[in-house]
């Protein structure tokens, strides 16, 4: 479809579908994510929901919001601050309010602001009425009604057409910024193929709500947002969880090794399991497990028969996973956990984000068991950082976390879709003969001898004649894997356990730095989600003239080689976590640096404008400390992200850009 | 990955590849490990261990493919004991590992060993989940009613009142018995047996095997040190006749030697009751069956074993088919993989990834 009326070009927005969590915002987010995607701008997004499934109808703690951040160049956040926002009921109004800045533009539906609707949040008068949105684009429309009387022809329920209202909206966002439509038809299509009275309605809405947009004089003109440059290549949208999932088929067919997830529902994590639940045509079985601990269990045992063992979680299960973790590192076979971290402790906050297991998934065990933990930095990274883990697991017969975040997970962005195979070669072989000689000279198996590189022993599976052994929890002699209480022994096998982690650092780059003039005193230093608001700020400070070095972990255990070196080059680093500064402590024991911590812990990812303020205190610390009068300008709170193309050097723009 | 016709009774060693023709019978010492057995002398242990050993030959199946999981237990350090593949794993999970190991490899032979405290107290979640889902495993649960490992505390199988360093004044916890809890949990193998009795044993182990599904065998074994003597009423010759119920399959459930039977009857209320064979109603006599899918009767005499033990079956106390779990996941996986295409080529995986909705940027 196409618009008759005006069209303005803008160069980037973002847009808060805010309602009940009954509204179906996630769905309409979703589907305008798609519409914009194919379009081809770059974007970022944030779901952001209650733990509740359905909270009281029109109450604050119900409303569900989804951020889209979309533009005709890179992004790198869903945006601080939204400039229109769809606001489904009173209370969608109310929780979203404080984050609008003035002039933002606002679509609600007046049919919801009745007074016992108004009264549930707290509104005294209607704030349609009151003045509250005085400084604000408003467009009221009856969304219920209007979508109600385009399907008054509909063999359906009052309620039924009011579920409607939803792809009404849309229909009209979707006319506003000129999306192409046919994905949602499509989509719609395919939804409800079942049920062809639904689907004829939901259709009826979209384009009702599209011919609204293009028929009324409330919205004099639309949008245009014009595709994003990107490199050359064939792309799609995709979320965290499903990239992590495609990672992990993806890892297991490069290793030549069949997956199996044992796995137990938790939030933020279940749409791994989801995913890969419907993944059995590529070979990938999935157990849900009785609970978190036969989850782990059953994917040890399938590393014992020779699969890839997985299991997915948030960290209330990896409290649980803990004691199978521990055996996985003694007996040295290859296992992966997914730690989709969530707001904690305990319950938490399980549908917000955190990065606060970082420390759990290092040292959350008994004993000393070093395991190696990979950090993907975007939603679609998720997919390379999963192979890696299937790399680490496999080579080094060891379990392997691949901490992920609910930003992450359900976050989603353009991914350029990789070449099969270009992707990493990890190839593994298992053991099929006899490694040593008895006194005799009789060929026998020594399941604990390792490969004098990486310190891995054999994977040597069941149903391979002459190899049969016993392994398990208690200390093993080196080499022979039969029971040890050797005091030198134990010794030995815990240093050469954390030996072979720590190797694992000779097979994994150096850390890079962004430091474009060479001569930055601060350097930010993040890992995992915060990759995005981190480079967003990095870019808004240096567009201001501001001097700052970027450099970002994947790998947290071990660390590259070469962080130590990096860290002592910069007079301060700050390192930005979603927790209250467990990066900061284990680098500070591990390198003696006095890293600076900057934390939250909001449930939300960082805001760009909150990581610029923090660079900029931390410059002009170090400019006051020097006594120069160079400190930068008051940051004028306006991230990269949302600096209009032109404003910045086009150079800038240019080398900025970030490969995802 | 082989894919199994499902509706058809299967062994439980189907799938699972034998001995080579013309290849040596096997004989006990094939799955005698090097490992110095180091339980305390005159463990029930030894003689469970010996008959597995003397028993698996005949099953003709290749050593590398047989595998045993253990939990954290006395009992659970039978594993080092086998020259098969085994796993020591930890307290209580070993159900759960090992239905990732069935479900991954249709040809291993899963055994689980394991005790009344890693089986009933800690692992309790994966028995009942293991029996309710039917994996084809071999459950060995070895029944000493009391904590070994730890020195002498009371097990969930220990008799209530019983005095232990944990209970100086007597356990007040009601016990588990294993049987009734596998048979609620609606498990498709249910039988019991006693260490000493080798034959007894070896043909429960042998109808495990041959079964389809979770078997689970609990096997009353003696601890020398901290429960001594547990079960000696069931082993003395004069005192066991009085109190073994044998279950055998259309047989009437009784015990005692000619003259002095007595016989299972159904009473009026609808109980069971152990009367003497000469004032038993015919017609109320109990036959066991062991493949009723109708569990009652088989629940009803797993409750006739009281903490006296006054009357203990012993045999097979349920034997039935029903699909198992991991036949059928592999069925679903391998149908799906096949309606496809076969193996995952690089395209497959290709196609995959790329999704739908798809976008080509030019250069």
């Amino acid at each position: 479809m196409t618009t008759s009326k005006q069209v303005q070009r803008l160069d980037r927005v973002v847009i808060r579908f805010a309602g009940d969590s009954g509204d179906g915002m996630q769905l309409t987010g979703d589907r305008f994510t798609s519409e914009t995607a194919v379009l081809g701008n770059d974007l970022s997004t944030l779901p952001n929901f209650p733990a509740e499934i359905r909270a009281p109808q029109g109450t604050l703690p119900g409303v569900s919001s989804f951020q889209l951040h979309f533009a005709d160049h890179d992004v790198l956040t869903p945006g601080d601050a939204p400039d229109v926002l769809v606001a489904m009921n009173p209370a969608a109004l109310k929780a979203n309010l404080p984050d609008l800045p003035r002039g933002a533009t606002v679509i609600l539906d007046t049919d919801e602001f009745n007074r016992r609707n108004l009264a549930k949040v707290g509104y005294q008068t209607s704030p349609l009425e009151d003045g509250t949105l005085d400084s604000f684009h408003v467009h009221p429309l009856g969304l219920t009604s209007i979508t109600v009387s385009a399907l008054v022809d509909f063999d359906l329920s009052r309620k039924e057409k009011e579920r409607a209202k939803n792809m009404f909206a849309l229909g009209l966002l979707s006319w506003l910024y000129n999306r192409p439509t046919g994905g949602t038809e499509s989509f719609l299509h395919s939804k409800f193929a079942k049920k062809p009275e639904i689907l004829k309605a939901n259709l009826a809405a979209f384009h009702a709500g599209w011919n609204y947009g293009e028929t009324t004089e409330d919205f004099a003109h639309s949008f245009e947002v014009s595709p994003a440059p990107m490199a050359p290549g064939k792309y799609r949208n995709i979320t965290g969880n499903v990239a992590l999932a495609y990672g992990l088929v993806a890892g297991a067919h490069r290793a030549g090794r069949p997956l199996l997830l044992g796995s137990y529902p938790i939030t933020p994590a279940s749409d791994i399991l989801h995913t890969l639940a419907g993944l059995k045509a590529y070979g990938v079985t999935t157990l849900q497990a009785e609970d978190e601990i036969a989850g782990i269990g059953a994917a040890l045992g399938a590393s014992f028969g020779g699969s890839i063992g997985v299991t997915t979680t948030s960290g209330p299960g990896v409290a649980l996973k803990s004691e199978t973790i521990g055996l996985a590192v003694s007996l040295e076979l290859p296992l992966i956990i997914c730690d989709v971290q969530r707001g904690g402790p305990s319950t938490g906050l399980p549908t917000k984000t955190e990065q606060s297991d970082l420390l759990q998934a290092m040292f959350g065990r008994n004993g000393e068991a070093p395991v190696p933990i990979v950090a993907p930095k975007s939603p679609a990274d998720n997919f390379d950082a999963a192979i890696e883990a299937v790399r680490i697991a496999t080579t080094y017969r060891t379990p392997v976390f691949l901490l992920s975040d609910g930003y992450l997970a359900n976050g989603s962005e353009p991914w350029q879709i990789p070449e099969v195979t270009n992707l990493p070669d990890i190839r593994v072989e298992l053991a099929t003969a006899p490694n040593a000689v008895d006194a005799e000279g009789t060929p026998i198996f020594r399941p604990y001898q390792r490969d004098p590189e990486t310190l891995a022993r054999p994977w040597a599976v069941p149903g391979t004649p002459g190899l049969e052994h016993r392994i398990g929890g208690i200390e093993k002699a080196d080499g022979t894997g039969d029971i040890s209480y050797d005091p030198t022994n134990h010794d030995h096998m815990v240093r050469t356990r954390q030996a072979k982690v720590d190797a694992i650092a000779a097979t994994i780059p150096p850390i890079e730095v962004d430091d474009p003039t060479g001569d930055a005193d601060v350097l930010v230093l993040g890992w995992g989600s915060t990759y995005g608001p981190i480079s967003a700020a990095v870019r808004a400070v240096r567009a201001r003239g501001g001097v700052v070095a970027q450099a970002h972990l994947r790998h947290l255990n071990p660390f590259p080689r070469n962080l130590g070196a990096v860290l002592r080059g910069y007079s301060r680093v700050i390192v930005p976590e979603m927790n209250l500064g467990q990066l900061s402590m284990l680098l500070r024991a591990k390198y003696l640096v006095d890293v600076q911590p900057f934390t939250q812990v909001r449930g939300l990812p960082f805001t760009t404008h909150e990581l610029v303020d923090a660079i900029a205190a931390a410059t002009s610390a170090i400019d006051a400390v020097r006594g120069t009068d160079e400190a930068p300008d008051e940051p004028d709170h306006r991230p990269a992200d949302e600096t209009p193309v032109g404003a910045a050097a086009p150079e800038e723009q240019a080398t900025e850009e970030v490969s995802r | 990955m082989s894919t199994v016709e499902l509706g058809m009774p299967l062994s439980g060693v189907a799938g699972v590849p034998t001995l080579d023709a013309g290849a040596p019978r096997q004989t006990k010492k094939d799955f005698t490990s090097d490992q110095e057995v180091r339980w305390c002398p005159g463990c029930g242990d030894y003689a469970v261990l010996a008959t597995m050993q003397g028993f698996l030959p005949e099953l003709g199946l290749k050593r590398e493919n047989i595998v045993f999981v253990s939990g954290i237990g006395c009992s659970s350090r039978f594993p080092y004991y086998m020259d098969t593949y085994g796993m020591h794993s930890i307290h209580g999970r070993a159900p759960a590992i090992a239905t990732g190991l069935a479900v991954s490899r249709p040809d291993l032979s899963v055994w689980v060993v394991t005790g009344d405290g890693d089986a009933l107290s800690i692992g309790g979640n994966h028995l009942i989940h293991a029996l309710r889902r039917n994996v084809n495993l071999k459950i060995l649960l070895f029944n000493n009613r009391i904590y070994g490992l730890t020195k002498g505390q009371y097990s969930p199988t220990s008799e209530t009142g019983k005095v232990t360093k944990s209970t100086p004044a007597g356990s007040v916890d009601n016990p588990f018995n294993p049987v009734s809890l596998a048979l609620g949990a609606e498990a498709t193998f249910v039988a019991r047996s006693l260490d000493s009795d080798r034959k007894h044993l070896s043909s429960v182990l042998r109808a495990a095997a041959q079964h389809r599904g979770t078997a689970l065998v609990e096997i009353y074994q003696n601890c020398p040190i901290f429960n001594d003597g547990a079960f000696d009423v069931l082993k003395d010759r004069d005192s066991a006749q009085g109190r073994l119920l044998h279950l055998v399959d259309g047989e009437p459930v009784a015990l005692g030697v000619d003259g002095a039977r007595q016989v299972v009857v159904r009473t009026p209320d609808g109980s069971l009751a152990v009367v003497p064979e000469t004032d038993a109603d015919p017609a109320a006599v109990v036959r066991h069956d062991a493949s009723n899918p109708d569990p009652s009767q088989q629940f009803a005499l797993s409750r006739l074993d009281g903490a006296d033990m006054a009357h203990v079956p012993l045999g097979i106390f349920r034997n039935v088919e029903r699909p198992t779990y991991d036949d059928q996941v592999r069925e679903q996986v391998g149908s799906a993989v096949a309606k496809r295409g076969g193996p995952v080529q690089d395209t497959d995986l290709g196609a995959l990834i790329a999704g739908r909705d798809t976008w080509t940027v030019g250069a």
